[in-house]
């Protein structure tokens, strides 16, 4: 950041000038780099990163076969104890409309669109993500508190938009593992 | 010199009616969204509105005004006629018919796509075809102030650019080359669709089309801002630039890191992978470096001014300023909006913390704190210094253009700031109606009747300015003299090779955009299976 060589009138004052401008230029770069220094941190130790792969699948075939179809669709529990949610976004609403799942437990959110770009809030946590037809977002996710959250589609998707709130129940652990005993999809809808 | 005023009148003229018609749907849309207005049976009507006021601020206004200034400081800061007059009247009209052929279909509700397209939405074509003209339009701007540059270096050899045409050609070449991304994506991918000789369209290339100009245009937006405050403010109150140096880094900084950054839209997206995203938040990181810059080097040159004018002390000499002058209060504004704006900015690009207001209410208060608070009331303030000299006629009432100056100030500060919170509550986006009466949604009922009073104060000051342009063309004549920019305190008698041209930097922003895109841009358009059925809307 050098700028002497174009006050070519070489005073004093230019000097102090210059040096006072250096010394700024520095201290912004300072800030810089700590912030995308701090933000690789943070990524590498999975504090919180976004979406890092790319997976596609085809939104016309979905409800036909694959992760996709209705039956697969809402909540299970997996061998390791961790829960898998799967859904999908479609103008105007989720399938499934109300997603149940425990508390304190690590949960995998994988969605996709059945039509056009959609998006997922689960509002009062940073869980949020695009739903883009022909790609499968993944979340990682882990909700410390019981409770009823809202699921707001946050990308316009045409005149319905304004209409199209899922809903997000967090439920006592052992109570979600009693539900999950008969196996299949887990859901809240209609409760 | 500023020989072509009729030219540059009737773009800013044009740029501020339709800026009229847009917050005044804006307006509306606050309102009709709030708690204090009825629920709108038809949700439609909404998008429509949302759809015209996206495209007329985003695309009609700024580029407008970028042009209207644009000719001006050639003219007057080269001191020599326009070249290309006809050719600049061209590129006029074809904004002038784009805009018209835009807005019909969004009007007739054929085209509630939103300025963001949205694909697989699909709209009427002409809706594109309009917009497509209007960049065309404006890419006759750009070249015409190469031209301009051009012409002028022959005459002058080795001179030193100066300050305003340097960064205004600056300004020119960002936005030619960030527009390539939506062209691409409305040339190769919408229309096609919207002209019905295609039925399926790859939603996730598009929006990596789409960040390609979506960050880089809020740059394009800010150019005259910048160039206010670095070549008409330090003379408006007095002072001198520091450093002309500085100046011309931080535009050559724009013109290269403003660019290969958008992915930052796309981050909650699922059709990027983890790596560019990285990239791109840190190269959005460096942009804040030119802000940063300037920053310090307009604060240090009202610093000069006010000690000119006698002031003492470490911060005693902020009282000493000119006050009572438009230009620095609307300078103060700029900056105070800029500061809080930046502050958000770097929360949203941040990899980690956008996720927690993607998409959310935050993000709109966000960019109507920048572009419709920094920049546009800066846009307010170059009006108000060139308009004498346009008309040759004076703006006598200052208090007036205090006042509107004070109520945009205000009044954004009160939309903006509850707009901000709601998102953090996570409120979305883009949304026709809320259902305040349930529970969940009626905590943010407070902020956002906040916001729609903010939206009407908003409203009043951009009436109010219309009125004081208006009356400013039937005010007793006066003659202005010759138009000027600020002076650098060490006004360089020669500049070195790269902060006098751009080719080098121009260079380096598509090597740049080409290394951050390239990859990303290829990989997506050879996945195969990745198009989707198109969603034709207003279609029934």
């Amino acid at each position: 950041m050098s700028t002497e060589e174009t006050h070519g009138n070489g005073s004093a004052s230019a000097e102090v000038a210059a040096r006072v401008e250096r010394r700024w230029a520095t201290i912004a770069v300072i800030i810089i780099v700590m912030m995308a220094l701090l933000a690789a941190f943070a990524g590498i130790h999975r504090a919180t990163m976004p979406q890092p792969r790319v997976e596609t699948t085809d939104p016309s075939r979905i409800h036909l076969s694959g992760e996709f179809v209705e039956s697969n669709l809402g909540s299970v529990l997996e061998a390791n104890g961790n829960v898998t949610v799967r859904a999908i976004g479609q103008q105007y609403s989720f399938t499934p409309a109300c997603i149940v799942v425990p508390v304190d437990t690590p949960i995998t959110l994988r969605a996709t669109s059945a039509d056009v770009v959609h998006g997922i809030l689960i509002q009062g946590t940073n869980i949020n993500t695009m739903l883009v037809p022909g790609y499968i977002s993944e979340q990682l996710m882990r909700f410390a508190r019981t409770g009823d959250y809202l699921m707001p589609c946050q990308e316009f998707c045409s005149f319905g938009h304004e209409g199209m709130w899922g809903k997000v129940k967090v439920i006592d652990k052992t109570d979600f593992a009693g539900r999950a005993k008969g196996g299949g999809r887990l859901s809240c809808v209609g409760q | 010199m500023l020989v072509n005023r009729k030219l540059i009148l009737a773009h800013f003229w044009l740029a501020f009616a339709v800026f009229g018609i847009a917050l005044t749907l804006g307006a509306w849309q606050m309102f009709i969204r709030s708690p204090i207005g009825t629920w709108l049976s038809n949700p439609e009507l909404y998008y429509r509105s949302l759809t015209a006021h996206g495209t007329v601020m985003g695309y009609v206004f700024p580029t407008l005004v970028a042009m209207g200034f644009g000719y001006a400081i050639s003219e007057s800061a080269l001191e020599q006629r326009l070249v290309g007059v006809r050719w600049a009247w061209t590129g006029f009209w074809l904004i002038v018919i784009g805009s018209v052929m835009a807005v019909i279909p969004v009007a007739l509700g054929r085209a509630s796509v939103l300025y963001t397209f949205y694909p697989p939405l699909i709209g009427n074509v002409f809706y594109y075809l309009g917009v497509v003209l209007v960049v065309v339009g404006s890419w006759i701007w750009v070249a015409l102030m190469s031209i301009n540059l051009r012409v002028w270096r022959k005459a002058h050899p080795g001179a030193p650019v100066p300050l305003a045409m340097f960064a205004n050609v600056a300004g020119a070449y960002l936005w030619a080359w960030t527009a390539v991304g939506a062209a691409l994506e409305l040339l190769l991918q919408i229309i096609p669709v919207a002209a019905g000789l295609k039925a399926t369209i790859d939603a996730g290339l598009a929006r990596v089309f789409f960040s390609w100009t979506l960050h880089a245009i809020v740059y394009f937006w800010l150019m005259p801002t910048y160039i206010a405050y670095y070549t008409i403010v330090p003379r408006a109150i007095g002072g001198r630039v520091y450093s002309d140096s500085m100046a011309r880094i931080s535009f050559i900084l724009f013109l290269v890191v403003a660019m290969p950054i958008g992915m930052h839209h796309t981050f909650a997206d699922p059709m990027v992978g983890a790596g560019f995203k990285f990239i791109h938040s840190a190269f959005t990181a460096l942009v804040a470096l030119p802000t940063l810059l300037t920053v310090f080097t307009i604060c240090a040159s009202v610093e000069i001014a006010a000690r000119l004018r006698g002031g003492r002390g470490m911060f005693g000499w902020i009282r000493a300023l000119p006050w009572d002058n438009p230009m620095m209060l609307a300078l103060a504004f700029s900056f105070v909006m800029l500061g809080f704006g930046g502050a958000g900015g770097l929360i949203n690009m941040s990899y980690q913390l956008d996720a927690s207001i993607h998409n959310t209410q935050w993000i709109t208060g966000h960019f109507h704190l920048i572009f419709g608070g920094a920049i546009v009331i800066m846009y307010f303030a170059i009006a108000y210094d060139l308009w004498p000299h346009l008309t040759g006629r004076e703006l006598i009432d200052l208090r007036l253009i205090r006042t509107q100056l004070w109520l945009w100030f205000i009044g954004m500060i009160v939309t903006t700031f509850p707009w901000h919170w709601v998102g953090i509550l996570g409120m979305p986006r883009r949304m026709a109606y809320f259902d305040f009466g349930d529970p969940a949604i009626a905590p943010q009922a407070l902020s956002v009747t906040f916001s729609a009073i903010g939206g009407f104060i908003l409203l009043a000051s951009g009436i109010l300015f219309l009125v004081i342009l208006a009356r400013g063309m039937r005010a007793p004549q006066a003659e202005a003299g010759p138009y000027r920019f600020a002076l650098a305190v060490h006004q360089p008698a020669t500049v070195p090779i790269a902060l006098n041209t751009h080719a080098l930097w121009v260079a380096l922003m598509i090597a740049l955009t080409l290394t951050n895109y390239g990859y990303p841009i290829l990989t997506l358009a050879m996945t195969e299976g990745t198009s989707v059925p198109a969603v034709y809307v207003g279609a029934q």
